[in-house]
């Protein structure tokens, strides 16, 4: 275990040359999350051999991930609906709060915080949502909601410099300042996504998780926003951990890229070797299904069967029902990240076996 | 091949309480019969409308103001409501994005299918249940006699689209109408749907009209593509030399926004500004404010096609240099 | 950059509070239909009557010095035996009749206000409660009202009233009475309330602007009170109407057992009441008249209900 470990610093060690210096910003560690789907008290006593018993289901969204978020960089967790990537990134906010393990800030842990313990590391930690429509309240005026996080932290600050942030910050993003008395409903998709942004670039992180941000926009609006973003990116010196299950957004926005299936990580690389080379049969798989231009014919990795249900995981490798490669040691034994060759980490026995 | 299915000048308008609106203007398309047809647009460009209107399904505020679609060379608006039934069950079937608009939570899986198919059959429930059968066969359903005795929701969202796609398929439609069928699912999920939807077009030779915003799933898929924006069809033709060599600037614009058309790293192409509401559709060409090649002509007159190697463009940047080719090519002579 | 092109693609200027309602749903559903129009229109002159019943009564009914008993029982003017004095003719006590309609009015809309005032204070923040913080405070807080629910309210009522009869007296209970009868009819329904708030309050919760509020660090009372509740305002506004009527009626229906406002105060109710003896010896005015201004007040308000329901209701008006 220690000498995989070791392994992989020193993979790490080996990439981080042709990259920036690195120091690690965020740390998920060994994280679980699991949600009851039992109901209440009452739901939960079921009558069985004559007596009764107190029975629990669990959703197991995350299974044990570790994940680090260099600085710098944009680390995107890709996977299909249902595989926890979302979960991750509401732990790490701190709005779920994680079933064992722990979640580290620059070395602080921060997922036992009270409150008010945290306020310093909201400012620090912003997030962007999935659904522009429904991550603004629409009751409130854009400048009303931006001006929301900055008033609550810089209590010092005098009305006309609050107003002036505000402008700062919309015009960074491209929505003209003066439209701030104005109500969400009275932006297109687009705005608003941007006004979402300007919400989480208000305070001045330096640690940004955008959960699905692009997904739910049109391909033109798409691109509009993830300009914005890189550009808030690189003149914020910001870190993203970006969600999302789009690939080819992956391949172009990625620093590192973790991808994951049922709750469990299964092979963490640099974008340009994970999309060079994949190693996760499961990853391949997802390279082969993104529909690109010009191929007539498709070539894809047809897996068996269906994702399995989080409630009764498979033993083993989650993904051995599915796995061409499978073998009887997949089904027995969870497989550990392991190192590989051009500085990424993966999970499969065949490949720590070589068998593919 | 025959053609199938001709859309002429249709023109279809929303009253709306501000006014009316028009939210298809001048569409003009064929489809041959086995053909495979590309819908892409934007939100707001219209595509689901049309692709309802196809079917005469359009609900109010919304109304077809003009043109016909004409089915084998009837038009489906002169068609008593008998008869447009009877069409829509029994030759053209609609899939949606939402597989549960098409399966009833209350019903199983098998009577629904026999259902359908003894209104539209006079057959026996016998052989409407192996007709089922044979068709959730045809979309590679596992088990699926079991699936017949099964409810909608006790089905993973990739299965309740193929059954949704067995339903279309049962009775032998000649055109399914698919609006954004993968959208809502996975990609691993959408790959293998788009492919079963080719082979089962192929195999059966049925037209199909697939209406959707991604350009990768229509380069797969397609042969020929409309391309729309604000309610007009401003590109069609086949899909190769749209998908290779697009000529109208936002068909180029659209697919040069693709991440994968651009450097890892590098900024993305994008495209100024969003699609107008269809209340505030600039004059001239719908276009005109997002396009970088815009002239003092696209800000007042619509533009008329041009044809230019395959395909037809509604853009004056595009006839203009179709003329300039033309008046070269006269000189030399 | 290309984000300036964006900003150029600008709107006329935001449209102010009068522009933004006059292109509301609300407005324009309301400019379409009679029905809410005219509800609306008798409603606010129901309210003008209570509001300057001072003004507008040729008499007043509180003052029992003007009151003559000689003047028991006059049909109303436009009747044979009618008096020219008393256009809606008097009661038993020989109060004209029209003066104490328009007080009356005034204390049955008081009541019903307040009543109402009072459930949706403790609904709104019970409901908030149950649906913000879930988990074992929902639980609790949502049998608490299940419980509540189950007495009716005109029982508990009737029981807390005559409770506090026996024990203090008429005398203490008559200059009570209207803050009783808000207490007991507020604190009796206020499970509508609690039960509505919560339902929206959870469809609220998952949006993603309560996470985005919480990501910026805001706490609870405040994410509570200034993001969600504005939001479920639609529900409270539609039940607050129809919450109304049926505090008018419950305090109708305790005056009229005598529980509610005594005679020398009277509502809308205990008017009904008082002239209900008389019904048979042919003074049929004392109750019917003041009966059906109460169930013209009642309507309106439930036609005004009805209609916010329709147009606030997504789920109905985009059907």
């Amino acid at each position: 275990m220690t000498n995989l470990k070791q392994q992989a610093a020193v993979a790490q060690q080996q990439t981080a040359d042709n990259q920036a210096p690195q120091e690690t910003l965020v740390r998920v560690e060994n994280l679980y999350k699991k949600f009851s789907i039992s109901g209440d008290f009452l739901d939960q006593l079921k009558f069985k051999n004559g007596k009764f018993v107190r029975e629990q289901e669990y959703v197991h969204a995350i299974n044990g991930v570790n994940l680090e978020v260099k600085r710098g960089e944009a680390l995107c967790v890709v996977g299909e609906s249902g595989c926890g990537k979302s979960t991750v990134a509401r732990t790490v906010m701190g709005l779920l709060s994680p079933t064992a393990g722990s979640i580290h800030y620059q070395g602080q842990r921060i997922d036992n915080l009270s409150d008010r313990q945290l306020m310093p590391y909201r400012r620090k930690m912003q997030m962007i949502f999935q659904n522009p429509y429904a991550s603004l309240n629409p009751r409130m005026t854009i400048a009303e909601t931006l001006m929301e996080p900055v008033a609550l932290h810089n209590p010092q600050w005098s009305a006309a410099e609050l107003r002036d942030k505000v402008h700062e910050v919309m015009f960074s993003v491209g929505i003209d300042p003066s439209w701030g008395e104005r109500y969400p409903h009275e932006f297109s998709g687009g705005q608003r996504q941007r006004i979402s942004i300007a919400r989480a670039l208000a305070v001045d992180p330096e640690f940004i998780v955008a959960d699905e941000p692009i997904s739910a926009l049109d391909v033109s609006i798409q691109a509009q926003v993830l300009n914005l973003m890189m550009d808030a990116q690189e003149s914020r010196n910001l870190t993203y951990l970006f969600i999302t299950h789009d690939l080819s957004v992956v391949e172009h926005f990625g620093t590192r890229v973790a991808v994951m299936y049922l709750g469990t990580l299964c092979e963490l690389a640099p974008t340009k070797a994970l999309f060079a080379t994949p190693r996760h049969p499961y990853t391949k798989a997802l390279l082969s299904a993104i529909p690109r231009l010009e191929d007539d014919r498709p070539q894809h990795i047809k897996l068996k069967g269906e994702v399995p249900t989080p409630v009764n995981l498979p033993s083993g490798c989650v993904f051995h029902g599915r796995c061409p490669h499978a073998d009887e040691r997949c089904k027995r034994d969870i497989p550990q990240l392991i190192a590989t060759s051009d500085g990424g980490q993966v999970a499969c026995h065949a490949v720590e076996e070589g068998r593919i | 091949m025959t053609t199938l299915l001709e859309v002429k000048n249709l023109e279809v308008r929303f009253g709306l309480r501000s006014g009316e609106v028009k939210a298809l203007r001048n569409i003009n398309f064929t489809l041959e019969r086995g053909e495979r047809l590309g819908l892409v647009g934007e939100s707001g460009a219209g595509k689901s409308v049309l692709g309802f209107s196809i079917l005469n399904l359009i609900s109010k505020p919304g109304y077809i103001a003009d043109g016909e679609v004409l089915f084998e060379g009837r038009n489906l608006a002169d068609l008593s409501a008998e008869e447009l039934r009877n069409i829509r069950g029994n030759r053209i079937s609609m899939i949606f994005q939402d597989p549960m608009m098409t399966l009833n939570p209350v019903l199983t899986i098998g009577e629904q299918m026999i259902e359908c198919l003894m209104t539209h059959r006079k057959i026996s429930k016998q052989d409407a249940r192996t007709i089922a059968l044979q068709k959730l066969q045809q979309v590679y359903i596992p088990s699926p006699e079991a699936r017949l005795d099964q409810y909608p929701h006790e089905l993973s969202g990739g299965m309740r689209q193929r059954v949704v796609i067995a339903i279309g398929l049962l009775m032998d439609p000649d055109i399914i109408i698919a609006d954004e069928p993968t959208t809502a699912l996975d990609v691993t999920i959408q790959a293998e749907i788009m492919e079963l939807m080719l082979e089962l077009c192929e195999r059966n030779n049925v037209a199909l009209i697939l209406i959707t915003h991604d350009l990768g799933v229509v380069s797969q898929v397609t042969q020929k593509t409309i391309v729309m924006y604000a309610g007009r069809i401003i590109e069609q033709g086949p899909t190769k030399e749209i998908i290779n060599d697009a000529q109208h600037p936002y068909t180029q614009g659209l697919m040069n926004a693709l991440p994968q058309m651009a450097v890892p790293g590098q900024r993305l192409n994008q495209i100024p500004g969003s699609m107008p509401p269809l209340q505030r559709i600039p004059t001239g060409c719908a276009f005109n404010p997002r396009c970088g090649y815009v002239l003092e002509v696209c800000k007042h007159n619509m533009p008329e096609f041009t044809q230019s190697g395959g395909c037809q463009v509604a853009c004056h940047m595009v006839a203009e240099m179709k003329r300039e080719e033309q008046a070269a090519r006269m000189q030399e002579v | 950059m290309n984000d300036q092109s964006q900003i150029l693609e600008a709107a006329p200027a935001a449209p102010s509070a009068w522009e933004r309602m006059k292109d509301s749903n609300l407005w324009h559903s309301f400019s379409r239909d009679r029905v809410a129009q005219l509800s609306f229109a008798i409603f606010v002159a129901y309210a003008v009557l209570a509001l300057f019943a001072p003004l507008l009564a040729p008499f007043d009914p509180y003052d029992v010095a003007s009151i003559d008993i000689m003047d028991s029982e006059i049909a109303p003017s436009w009747a044979e035996e009618g008096d020219e004095r008393f256009w809606l003719g008097t009661d038993a006590q020989g109060r004209d009749l029209w003066s104490t309609i328009l007080y009356g009015t005034r204390v049955s809309l008081t009541i019903g206000l307040c009543a109402v005032a009072l459930q949706a204070v403790l609904g709104i923040c019970i409901g908030l409660c149950a649906g913000y913080f879930g988990g074992r405070i929902d639980s609790l807080l949502m049998r608490v009202a299940d419980v509540q629910l189950s007495f009716s309210t005109m029982m508990v009522a009737i029981v807390v009233l005559a409770v506090f009869q026996a024990a203090f007296g008429t005398e203490l209970y008559q200059q009570l009475a209207m803050f009783m009868l808000i207490l007991v009819i507020g604190i009796a329904e206020w499970p509508q309330y609690a039960r509505t708030i919560r339902a929206s309050v959870l469809a609220e919760k998952k949006k993603e602007y309560v996470d985005a509020a919480r990501v910026i660090g805001l706490r609870s009372p405040r994410i509570m009170f200034r993001h969600i509740l504005p939001n479920t305002l639609s529900p409270i506004l539609v039940i607050s109407t129809v919450q109304v009527a049926n505090a008018i009626i419950s305090e109708a229906s305790l005056s009229f057992l005598g529980l509610g406002m005594p005679v020398s105060e009277p509502s809308l109710g205990s008017l009904i009441s008082s002239g209900f003896e008389y019904i048979f010896s042919g003074s049929w005015w004392i109750t019917v008249i003041p009966g059906v201004i109460l169930v013209g007040l009642v309507l309106v308000m439930n036609l005004l209900g009805d209609w916010l329901r329709d147009v606030l209701n997504p789920k109905l008006y985009k059907g």
